[in-house]
């Protein structure tokens, strides 16, 4: 069993609680786990990507190659789109259709893709694009946006209900775990 | 092993937690990405003071003095911290120590976050210390235990190299119990640890016993591991480059070094001797590549095959060994760029909206705020190192003989980490320039790190605050004025009187980082009597976007500042009184 996940966003979009999950739950079930992620200048608003890969063998190398990964969770469309020579042929894609739009677009100094959304549809074997902003906000909070979109893609990956749960609840605030539980629920139904 | 005993941990948590199990009680380090989360974690130990030191080079030498004193000591930073912290780095080379002590550097392979991709090896190198490499997150907690015996068994100060994959990788990790250690007394000794030029001289001597001795044992050593597979290719290689190299190539023979310097010759000789071609992989400079060519061991392909700069992957290596590269049926090249940004709320985003409307010519430095280097303030001319924005300014004053419209711009931790000797320099060799001092009240690039002027130190606790104002007064500047960078009207005013007086002076800005505040949480909007004029585009914030031709406020992205509607000459945008989930 191997699954590379790549997980791409938007600095201060809250990537890194999702790959925290992910790892947590691999290690759980036996697995080893490498997670790779960016910290520092580019969290000010840049182009964010953490890399989950689990195997029941030894993972080496912490990074997915292009055309490697299984799964691909985007926040958000540009990124999606940014990164699907990552994803594998027909790999999965879940989306959050929210379109944040980069400095070089608001000025107007670069067009926003035209072909991006048929683009994200041929690559991919299966797309999932769904706004999951709007469900986390209905759980309670935009924050809950990574946990939405764990909710989509659990059905790809091979942990159970309770172990999602108990993850859930081991590694969110105090506060947070019913919100975070139910708007996982939420992006299961997605 | 139970289950709590093997953790997911960061590179970098991983470090803080095999320096704990050594034993360590004194940290010193001043933060740099991809070093910082070792000394934050450092921090959560009850058994370790952990401190930030204003700079690198106190960092190194309260590590130092902790040493003598008979503990472990650690001190963090990154690469270009080193160059910081190389004068007290290159003499306890020589003297040795008395505790174990390590000095942990990180690269940026790639420049993630950093001016430049130097290759600290080459400066454990040149300052003649054993240097270790890990290569994945519990190598990283084995290593530092390891470096720890190697500091006191040859009496060294042991570089520990990391870079940023490492650091910021997470991998499980198998913990281990703490090992309480004695201190051991300190004993005078002015040969050892007195380098004046008649010491030195034998003190060199040692030195240079010692890595030969520690060349010859290394050998032995498991950290250098030899991995025999397809004899016909030989690899060797160490840290990050071993993993792509070996997921790349998972058949042939590797040598992957644990040590690389010095180097286990005597281990690579035969190892070379064993294999067909020899091939060297090693992310960066060719360091180990090129003491190997000058023994007269051939190597087959090394920096003529795989480039100096950025990092590998396995892929590339793939390609240089004959594989096709893979095939994209998928294009996205018109994918524009996201350029990182100031955060919404930013407080320098009010000084920099003022420095670009005025088309001040600025020095700058390290920091967030070098972010407004972009578009669409642009309003940052110069970066180079930390606090290098005083001395350029002083210099360029004295080549041009003018200061017109011109000033430097520093973070308040960067002018306490060493922009003080450069406005020392302005004041005592004559300077009539302006420096500006951001004081956000945190170290914010990093991730908000404690500051000698924050009030609160590494572990959180309530400290002294250093009086930004009252320094600069004792450096000897007259004019210091302190103003909110949102007051747009009263700073544009003080950076043109500033910049005309015919004297120093420095200005502080004073407003905390808005990722340290509780910010309004109530977002702005753009109301019908928006002109279109796009004042509110200027000021480069992240929340504010064009939408059917005309500047919205993204809700969900505002944090109501309200800075935006203070630029707007229309009094079209206004706050919406709703607090935003």
């Amino acid at each position: 069993m191997k699954t590379n996940i790549l997980i791409v966003g938007v600095g201060g979009q809250g990537t890194l609680l999702a790959s925290v999950l992910l790892g947590n739950l691999a290690l759980e079930d036996g697995y080893d786990v490498k997670l790779s992620e960016v910290h520092g200048m580019s969290q000010r608003g840049g182009s964010v990507v953490t890399h989950v890969k689990i195997s029941d063998e030894k993972v080496g190398a912490p990074l997915i190659e292009e055309g490697e990964a299984d799964i691909i969770l985007a926040f958000e469309q540009l990124e999606a789109y940014r990164w699907l020579p990552w994803l594998k042929e027909g790999g999965s894609l879940y989306v959050n259709v929210q379109q944040i739009l980069p400095m070089p677009v608001v000025l107007g100094d670069a067009p926003w893709p035209e072909n991006l959304e048929e683009a994200l549809k041929q690559r991919a074997g299966k797309v999932k694009a769904f706004n999951a902003l709007e469900i986390a906000e209905e759980c309670g909070s935009d924050k809950a946006v990574n946990v939405v979109l764990l909710g989509a893609a659990a059905r790809d990956l091979p942990f159970s209900e309770e172990a999602w749960m108990r993850v859930i609840s081991e590694k969110v605030k105090g506060n947070f775990v019913e919100m975070n539980k139910f708007a996982f629920q939420r992006g299961q139904q997605a | 092993m139970s289950e709590k005993n093997r953790q997911i941990m960061l590179g970098n948590e991983a470090f803080a937690r095999g320096a704990w199990e050594a034993g360590v009680t004194v940290v010193s380090s001043y933060p740099g990405t991809p070093s910082t989360e070792v000394t934050e974690a450092a921090a959560k130990y009850d058994e370790i003071h952990a401190e930030w030191a204003p700079n690198e080079k106190v960092g190194v030498e309260t590590a130092m003095g902790a040493s003598l004193g008979g503990a472990r000591a650690l001190s963090c930073m990154k690469h270009v911290g080193l160059n910081v912290a190389a004068d007290p780095f290159y003499t306890a080379a020589y003297t040795g120590v008395n505790g174990g002590f390590v000095l942990l550097v990180a690269d940026d392979n790639g420049c993630h976050s950093s001016q430049n991709e130097q290759d600290s090896r080459y400066h454990g190198r040149s300052a003649g210390v054993p240097i270790l490499e890990p290569a994945d997150a519990q190598e990283c907690k084995d290593y530092i235990r390891l470096a720890y015996d190697i500091s006191e068994k040859y009496d060294t100060v042991v570089l520990l190299r990391s870079n940023t994959r490492i650091s910021h990788s997470r991998g499980i990790v198998e913990l281990g119990e703490r090992t309480e250690r004695e201190i051991i007394p300190y004993e005078k000794n002015v040969n050892k640890y007195v380098a004046m030029p008649a010491m030195a001289r034998k003190l060199h001597v040692a030195q240079e016993e010692r890595l030969a001795q520690i060349a010859a044992d290394s050998c032995e050593w498991d950290i250098n591991d030899v991995q025999m597979g397809d004899e016909s290719i030989g690899i060797i290689t160490s840290g990050i480059a071993y993993q792509y190299a070996k997921d790349a190539l998972p058949d042939v023979s590797f040598l992957k070094l644990g040590i690389v310097n010095p180097l286990p010759k005597a281990l690579i000789r035969d190892f070379a001797s064993n294999v067909g071609k020899l091939y060297v992989i090693e992310e960066g400079d060719p360091f180990i590549e090129e003491q190997i060519r000058s023994w007269g061991i051939p190597v087959t392909g090394g920096k003529d095959m795989f480039t100096i700069q950025g990092e590998y992957s396995a892929n590339m290596i793939r390609e240089a060994f004959g594989e096709d590269p893979a095939e994209h049926d998928v294009d996205v090249s018109d994918a524009p760029g996201r350029p990182p940004l100031l955060c919404a709320g930013c407080p320098h985003r009010g000084l920099f909206h003022v420095l670009s409307k005025k088309k001040t010519r600025v020095f700058g430095d390290i920091g967030c705020y070098t972010l407004s280097a972009l578009p669409p303030t642009s309003s940052m001319d110069t970066t180079l190192c930390m606090g290098a924005s005083i001395g350029m300014a002083h210099g360029f004053e004295w080549a041009t003989g003018s200061k017109e419209n011109t000033v430097a711009v520093l973070g308040d931790s960067t002018f306490l980490h060493s922009g003080i000797t450069g406005l020392i320099n302005m004041s005592y060799n004559g300077s009539k320039g302006t420096v500006i001092i951001l004081d956000n009240r945190i170290t914010g690039m990093t991730g908000h790190q404690q500051n000698p002027a924050s009030g609160k130190n590494a572990k959180g606790e309530p400290a002294p605050a250093v009086d930004l104002k009252e320094l600069c007064q004792a450096c000897g500047v007259k004019h210091v004025v302190e103003v909110d960078p949102f007051e747009l009207e009263e700073v544009e005013r003080i950076v043109e009187e500033e910049t005309s007086r015919d004297e120093l002076s420095v200005i502080i800005t004073k407003r905390p980082c808005a990722m340290i505040v509780k910010q309004p949480g109530i977002p702005m909007v753009v109301t019908d009597r928006c002109r279109n004029c796009r004042m509110c585009m200027k000021i480069g914030c992240p929340a504010i976007e064009i939408k059917d031709g005309r500047p919205i406020v993204v809700p969900e992205r505002c944090v109501g500042c309200g800075l935006c509607a203070r630029v707007c000459p229309f009094d079209a945008i206004e706050s919406t009184g709703k607090e935003e989930k």
